[in-house]
């Protein structure tokens, strides 16, 4: 038979081997994927008003540390965080501050000494509106977005 | 360039020659019984992998072994596969090794000079019951749990040294967290790094003798 290519015992079993190889290893390989990925691709969102007590709690003028928690399910496990800030009221304006640091999410405290937030990870300085005042962060502390009602102050809490 | 890569790792790493030993060795003529030895070091493989797998979300603590274990079956993408195929291999792999003994055995693989080949295993046949035996606590569950107070009663049983087996299987009198953890220790670490450690002499024993032939009438 002209044109006819023998193929020979040796080489038959080899490219079925690798063939048979191969779709072994897609069908183990590519669910492994998903498998090791699927917690970080669930995206779990939330969006709700947190009560932080009445507005008259918080003097004016000197930074008040506020904080409040949210459960979550990860996993297998309920887990509680908390999460904290700085209620700064200047006149009608009411400024909520995370103390979450900017630079790499240590948590900055209030001095009153130096009228500062310090963060005691990498040395860093902010005034009492949240902006930067020296150190390694790249922009201001972050704000939550506020509202009062019937005398009572609420933060809004963003996620996801 | 792929080409280029190999060939400079082969002139010092001579991957040719250890193709050739493990690979191309000179069988005699057999039959689909033989390959009964390779099936269950696939399996251990198989287990190997898709257990690394299962400790990425598995828990052994008595709070959360069984909610971890819903987690993967219920929610993690594929979980229910990967689970699925330590289970199901778990238990093709001790029939396929005590398969694989019987050939060696019918086939009288055993004598001079595979006697060694045969004693390694026999330890692992006797590994691989134990990674039965620890696996099953792990989910925790009811079944794991009566099963093992039940395996734990039975090595228990022996004269004299009895209830002490029984007391360090459990790490105390009853089944415990600490039962729990002991087991999950044996199974991912202890068991596993001893039959690794054996099949590698187990196979360098098959490569350096050789494979037996069919006895036939003059046997
Ligand atoms: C984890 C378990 C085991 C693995 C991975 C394993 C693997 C292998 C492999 C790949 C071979 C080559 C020949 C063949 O496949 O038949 C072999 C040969 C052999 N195995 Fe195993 N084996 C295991 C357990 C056992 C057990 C439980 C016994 C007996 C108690 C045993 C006794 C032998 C003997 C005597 C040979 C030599 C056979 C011959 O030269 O014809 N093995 N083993
Ligand atoms: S994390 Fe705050 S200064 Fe680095």
């Amino acid at each position: 038979m002209p044109g006819y290519q023998h193929m020979s015992r040796r080489d038959f079993v080899q490219v079925v081997t690798a063939f048979l190889g191969t779709i072994m290893g897609a069908v183990i390989g590519l669910p492994a994927i998903g498998y090791l990925l699927s917690p970080a691709l669930k995206g779990q969102k939330s969006d709700a008003w947190i009560p932080l007590g009445p507005l008259d709690n918080y003097p004016p003028d000197v930074p008040t540390p506020f904080s409040f928690t949210r459960s979550q399910v990860n996993g297998w496990e309920k887990t509680v965080n908390s999460y904290g800030g700085f209620i700064v009221r200047n006149g009608d304006e009411v400024l909520a501050l995370s103390n979450i640091c900017t630079h790499l999410s240590c948590r900055v405290v209030w001095k009153t000494e130096q009228a500062l937030y310090i963060c005691p990870c990498h040395d860093a300085a902010f005034f009492k509106d949240g902006t930067v005042a020296s150190g390694p962060p790249p922009h201001p502390l972050e704000a939550y977005e506020t509202k009062v009602e019937e005398g009572v102050l609420y933060v809004r809490f963003v996620e996801g | 360039m792929f080409q280029k890569i190999l060939a400079w790792l082969d002139e010092r790493m001579g991957l040719t020659t250890i193709y050739h030993t493990v690979l191309d060795r000179k069988v005699p003529k057999v039959n689909w019984f033989f390959t009964l030895g390779s099936a269950s070091l696939f399996l251990f493989l198989i287990q190997g992998i898709t257990g690394i797998m299962l400790t990425v979300y598995y828990v052994p603590s008595p709070d959360h072994a069984y909610d971890s274990i819903q987690y993967i079956m219920n929610e993690v993408s594929f979980g229910w596969l990967i689970r699925g195929i330590h289970h199901w291999s778990a238990s093709l792999m001790v029939l396929v090794v005590f398969l694989h003994m019987l050939r060696t055995f019918f086939y009288a693989a055993y004598k001079y000079p595979r006697e060694f080949t045969w004693v390694t295993g026999v330890l692992l046949l006797l590994l691989t019951l134990g990674m039965g035996f620890t696996g099953y606590l792990l989910p925790w569950n009811q079944k794991a749990y009566w099963a093992t107070t039940v395996g734990t009663s039975i090595a228990g049983a022996v004269p004299l040294i009895g209830p002490f087996i029984n007391q360090v299987l459990r790490g105390g009198t009853e089944l415990s967290a600490v039962t729990l953890a002991r087991f999950f220790s044996v199974h991912i670490w202890w068991l596993p790094a001893a039959i690794a450690a054996i099949i590698g002499t187990h196979l360098y024993m098959v490569i350096r003798l050789g494979i037996s032939a069919v006895p036939d009438k003059e046997d």
